[in-house]
């Protein structure tokens, strides 16, 4: 990649603005509440924008491209099903119990309406989590960095070794994320992730534009791709007649409704953004205003990866010199998937090449920007690795000090204490995020296992949440077990299943071969719904066979006990309701264009 | 809160405009034919960036007018 001065002027100003803000807002930090929950001050479109952004990393932006290109229209479930309904359910019936509550954190929430253990269990496999999710994208990020050859050039004139390129990127960004946060604390992130959403857009829009103008519009992408690519609905009636592999329930129950609702119900990462708001009436519309841009998104990262394989296939380049090896061509702009050690190409169980469609959304940049352009879009590239970072570490320190510091090692400490002890926190919580990146270099099977450990750690949550806010009879002991009896399900189940054509170990069946799934995504959303199921039971039983709770502590924390918000909006579309209407009946409209 | 948000938003993406619109007109036309179906995005998309960045900056002062009219407003009824 050739980068040309205008390229890096662009970058640097972001760079310089991102710290800028952080310096602005450093006098407005005199308090804990002021770092962890940005002093409840933050308007709702601010906090809106901000939590759909705290997920939009680079992980989202680059793997939706590069799910469009591999599985079509199809990929559009991760927004409209598998994220608005959830959006919409926390803004209008969960937000009046975490706002409300005064909760400073979601483990802390499950202390006030269960118990200890729960919040503990709680809040340390989460902080473990985002230590590790901010450790992966700082990873991918110093990969992308090595693998576009952005900094092998002026590597090269300062006469730096190019393997260097890794450690500069992890440090670079590990640096300047931890600045930003030091100063400014949430309300910095927030900022930075709002003008990151804004970055985004003007870095993706104009590459949709050009791509589709390219390929003839919406009529020349539909001729130049097979009928399965452009249908999100049509063929899941059976697993095999779509691309994604699974059939319409498994994909309602286990990513539209568990996972879906587990994530954005219940994580505090997005939570904490609506916590940040300056009222009730904002916390609520948080969610609701992020739903508009999340259900337009997959315009801006889908479409793309479409595009990106309905362009006529690149010639096969010439490999290196001295080397016999053919590369076979790609699809589109994307190319085949080398194995980094051999540089051979990785084959399939089939023994076809298979297509590295990580560089979807890469290659694209690089084929319709020329320089100036090429600056903007990797800033925002850049800007999503950090923001996805930066959302990590905060709602990491506000758990670590709240929720694990306060609670079990220094209860009664001052306030002060607690400020510095989140702006260590955050240093430490950055050091082991890039822990976390360089065992992902050497440790690939561990960070496999990892992943997948969490994920049962996560599919029960939200049974437990639902039957927390709705159900006063549910005890402390009964949430508790019902998590462990979850989490449990989930990895009995994954032990018990493999999908078709995997060898058994990391992808499941490492007891028995009780069941095969068409695909390993058919797999992860019916453990997800096994994993709910089991929680929900349990929590109910042993719920039931435990002393009820003392329903005059529950006051504001279940639905039952909690007088209902006040309409106070002043225009009617304010109105949460009103609001969840429009979305949801977009939503449906939109599931039925693109059918 | 301190700052309003669409300050810096205003800014950025005003000297982002700028920067790419200036850039795109003098640029050489053949970086556009080989890269960009020969238009010139730098200059488009700079202009788009510079609009966008001149609204926020517009909101952000109407915003401060309003609310120093307002406080004019509010330090005459106490008088």
């Amino acid at each position: 990649m050739v980068l040309t001065s205008i390229d890096w002027i662009i970058m640097a100003l972001y760079f310089a603005f991102v710290l800028g803000i952080g310096a602005v807002l450093k006098r407005h930090v005199k308090t804990s509440n002021d770092f962890f929950l940005a002093g409840r001050s933050i308007p709702a479109w601010v906090c809106g924008l901000a939590f759909i952004s705290a997920n939009l990393g680079a992980q989202e932006v680059i793997g939706m491209a590069a799910s469009g290109a591999k599985y079509g229209i199809a990929t559009s479930h991760f927004y409209w099903i598998g994220a608005i309904p959830a959006m919409v359910f926390v803004g209008v019936f969960m937000m009046p119990f975490y706002y409300g509550s005064k909760a400073r954190s979601v483990p802390e929430y499950l202390r006030l309406r269960f118990d200890e253990k729960t919040r503990g269990l709680n809040a340390i496999t989460f902080a473990a989590m985002t230590v590790f999710s901010s450790g992966i994208s700082m990873y991918a990020m110093a990969k992308l960095i090595q693998t576009l050859h952005i900094l092998d050039l002026p590597f090269h004139r300062l006469g730096i070794d190019p393997g260097w390129i890794f450690h500069v990127g992890i440090l670079v960004s590990a640096l300047v994320v931890l600045g930003y946060i030091l100063l400014g604390g949430l309300t910095s992130a927030i900022y930075n992730e709002v003008v990151q959403f804004f970055l985004i857009v003007a870095g993706f829009l104009p590459l949709v534009w050009l791509g589709l103008r390219n390929v003839g519009g919406w009529a020349g992408l539909k001729a130049s791709l097979a009928p399965e690519y452009m249908h999100s609905w049509i063929g899941m009636g059976n697993p095999h007649n779509n691309r994604l592999g699974v059939e319409w329930f498994g994909l309602a129950m286990g990513l539209g409704f568990v996972l879906s609702f587990g994530y954005w119900c219940t994580d505090f990462l997005v939570v904490q953004r609506a916590m940040a708001a300056d009222s009730m009436a904002s916390a609520r519309r948080t969610p609701l205003i992020a739903a508009v841009p999340k259900m337009l998104f997959p315009f801006l990262v889908i479409l793309p990866g479409l595009i990106a394989i309905a362009l006529p296939t690149a010639p096969v380049h010439a490999s290196g010199a001295g080397s016999a090896l053919v590369i076979p061509a790609g699809r589109g702009i994307i190319p085949v998937k080398l194995n980094p050690s051999s540089g051979r190409p990785v084959l399939d169980r089939n023994g076809n090449p298979q297509l590295d469609y990580d560089l979807a959304i890469p290659n694209m940049l690089l084929h319709y920007f020329p320089t100036g352009m090429l600056g903007l879009g990797l800033t925002a590239l850049l800007a999503s690795f950090m923001s996805g970072m930066a959302g990590n570490v905060t709602a990491f320190n506000t758990v670590w000090t709240y929720d694990i510091y306060q609670s079990y090692i220094k209860p009664n400490a001052g306030d002060e204490h607690y400020l510095m002890m989140g702006r260590m926190a955050t240093v430490f919580g950055i050091a082991l995020s890039v822990a976390a990146a360089y065992m992902a270099t050497r440790f690939n099977n561990i960070m496999d296992m990892l992943q997948l450990v969490f994920a049962f750690v996560n599919a029960p949550l939200f049974a437990t949440f639902l039957l927390g806010m709705f159900w006063k009879r549910a005890t402390g002991h009964g949430a508790f077990s019902g998590l462990l009896a979850g989490t449990s399900a989930a990895a009995l189940h994954h032990a018990l299943t493999i999908p078709a054509g995997a060898i058994p170990g990391v992808k499941g069946g490492w007891l028995a071969i009780v069941h095969t799934y068409p695909s390993e995504m058919a797999q992860n959303f019916w453990t997800a719904i096994f994993s709910w199921c089991t929680c929900f039971v349990v929590t109910i039983l042993v719920s039931l066979l435990t002393t009820a709770p003392d329903e005059s502590k529950l006051k504001g924390l279940v639905y039952a006990l909690t007088p209902k918000p006040e309409e106070v909006d002043r225009h009617w579309y304010q109105r949460p309701a009103y609001m969840a209407a429009i979305v949801l009946a977009v939503t449906l409209v939109l599931n039925f264009i693109f059918r | 809160m301190g700052l309003d948000i669409r300050l810096p938003i205003g800014v950025l993406f005003s000297v982002f405009g700028l920067i790419l619109a200036i850039f795109g007109a003098l640029s050489d036309p053949s970086l556009y034919v080989r890269q960009s179906l020969g238009i010139n995005v730098n200059l488009i998309w700079g202009l788009v960036l510079l609009g966008f960045g001149f609204t926020m900056l517009l909101l952000v002062w109407v915003r401060a007018r309003s609310s120093r009219a307002a406080a004019r407003k509010t330090s005459d009824f106490s008088k």
